[in-house]
């Protein structure tokens, strides 16, 4: 038996990536990252800014998702995202300055604490990805 | 009678309108592939999060704290009402069905003495609207300045719901749409979005048997989820929406461009046969002079 499941990843615009030969995704699932194999416990779930990795035999893909949900069944794992590039072809630009208006965003008083550890979340991993 | 030059001079302008028409197709036939094919490229996204929501539905036990988005308010006193039309015109009737369709439905909210609010997205709607209703429209959005249809603007009007609905001011809310079938024919929708309708979703049952693992609990994940369905409902209506838009103009253009080619030929056989008429009477005049010397 091959231990291969699928993967849809949809934005609103289009379906951006569909592989059906992926062994293992891990994704920034809100409440830490997740790890999925096939046959997986049917599961819903939704995303913080991250980094989802997709590993299949022959490579390893990972993209920067801002939000999202993912849901898991029957083998197919759906990920729905408004936000979604490919680390591979990230915009430098585009990284900074996601990074500095989410900086402005946290500079403000008036947001919840959930909302700050959000940005602050954010802020941390769009700088990883500027450093690479 | 018209004189020959007034007919030679209508006979060159009806051709000139024809050549407009027949532009306005082509450009209308190229654009239509475009926004099929958005519109095709973004249903799975719609699809896969009704079936999200669906799913999650299903497995809310607690219906009295279900969030309120997808169980209403319990009342339904203050109808908000989405009209989406195109911004602009030459268009058939895409724009005056949408209307129509939305017209009926505000007529029947104003009798039944509830309250009326209507949003319009996209300028002709507002111009349609405010006529009538004036006094009901609270917001006018139009997306002009964007080419093309994105979901971030799909997402600005669906953040402008979500604060309208968390400040009380409203219990029901419908979209209205034209939903494109084919080229020929497109669809005036009316749908609720708020509360979600349930009943169209009967139709895969099977999956009830399926517990999911939620992380973290439903309750938040529904109320995370369900601003972005609004957005995304909106989103996929506006791309609805432009496709019958360029069919429309496509089916309309096409029309006109065949009325006034038989327009063209009507006044060339007038033409044709004032020119002769005139002939001949100067025929008879030069023949009935000779015979008279």
């Amino acid at each position: 038996m091959s231990n291969h499941f699928n993967i849809d990843i949809v934005n609103p615009e289009q379906s951006f990536l569909s592989k059906d030969n992926v062994f293992e995704v891990v994704i920034p699932a809100v409440e830490g990252e997740i790890g999925i194999l096939k046959d997986h416990i049917p599961i819903i779930s939704f995303l913080k800014p991250g980094i989802i990795r997709v590993f299949s035999e022959s490579e390893e893909q990972s993209f920067y998702v801002e939000d999202g949900i993912v849901e898991f069944k029957d083998n197919t794992l759906s990920v729905l995202t408004s936000s979604i590039f490919d680390l591979k072809d990230a915009d430098k630009n585009f990284v900074s300055e996601s990074i500095s208006s989410a900086e402005a965003e946290l500079s403000k008083d008036n947001i919840d604490d959930q909302k700050r550890f959000l940005l602050n979340h954010k802020v941390e991993v769009l700088k990883s990805i500027s450093i690479n | 009678m018209p004189s020959l030059d007034d007919l030679r001079k209508r006979i060159t302008s009806v051709k000139s309108t024809q050549k407009i028409t027949k532009a306005m197709k082509m450009v209308a036939a190229a654009k239509l592939r475009k926004a099929q094919d958005n519109a095709e490229k973004g249903r799975p996204y719609s699809e896969k999060m009704n079936n999200v929501i669906l799913n999650l539905s299903k497995s809310i036990t607690d219906k009295e704290n279900a969030p309120k988005l997808l169980v209403g308010t319990g009342e339904e006193k203050v109808h908000l009402c989405i009209v989406l039309t195109a911004d602009r015109g030459l268009c058939g009737g895409f724009n005056t069905n949408i209307i129509k369709k939305a017209k009926s439905y505000f007529e029947k909210i104003i009798s039944e003495n509830k309250t009326l609010k209507i949003i319009t997205v996209g300028s002709k709607g507002y111009d349609q609207l405010k006529r009538q209703y004036k006094s009901y429209i609270v917001e006018n959005i139009s997306f002009k300045e964007s080419k093309n249809i994105n979901y971030f603007d799909a997402d600005k009007v669906g953040k402008i719901i979500i604060e309208k609905f968390e400040k009380n001011e409203f219990d029901v809310c419908a979209i209205f749409y034209n939903k494109f079938k084919n080229v020929i024919t497109q669809i005036p929708q009316e749908q609720q979005i708020v509360p979600l309708n349930e009943d169209k979703d009967d139709k895969d049952d099977t999956s009830n048997d399926n517990d999911y693992e939620f992380e973290p609990d439903e309750d938040e994940i529904l109320s995370n989820l369900l601003p972005k369905n609004i957005s995304t409902q909106i989103f996929k209506a506006m791309l609805e929406n432009s496709a019958s838009e360029q069919g429309s103009r496509m089916t309309a253009m096409d029309n006109a461009t065949r009325n006034a080619g038989e327009l063209v030929d009507r006044l060339t056989i007038e033409y044709n046969r004032s020119r002769q008429a005139a002939i001949t009477k100067e025929l008879i005049e030069i023949i009935s002079g000779a015979e008279s010397l």
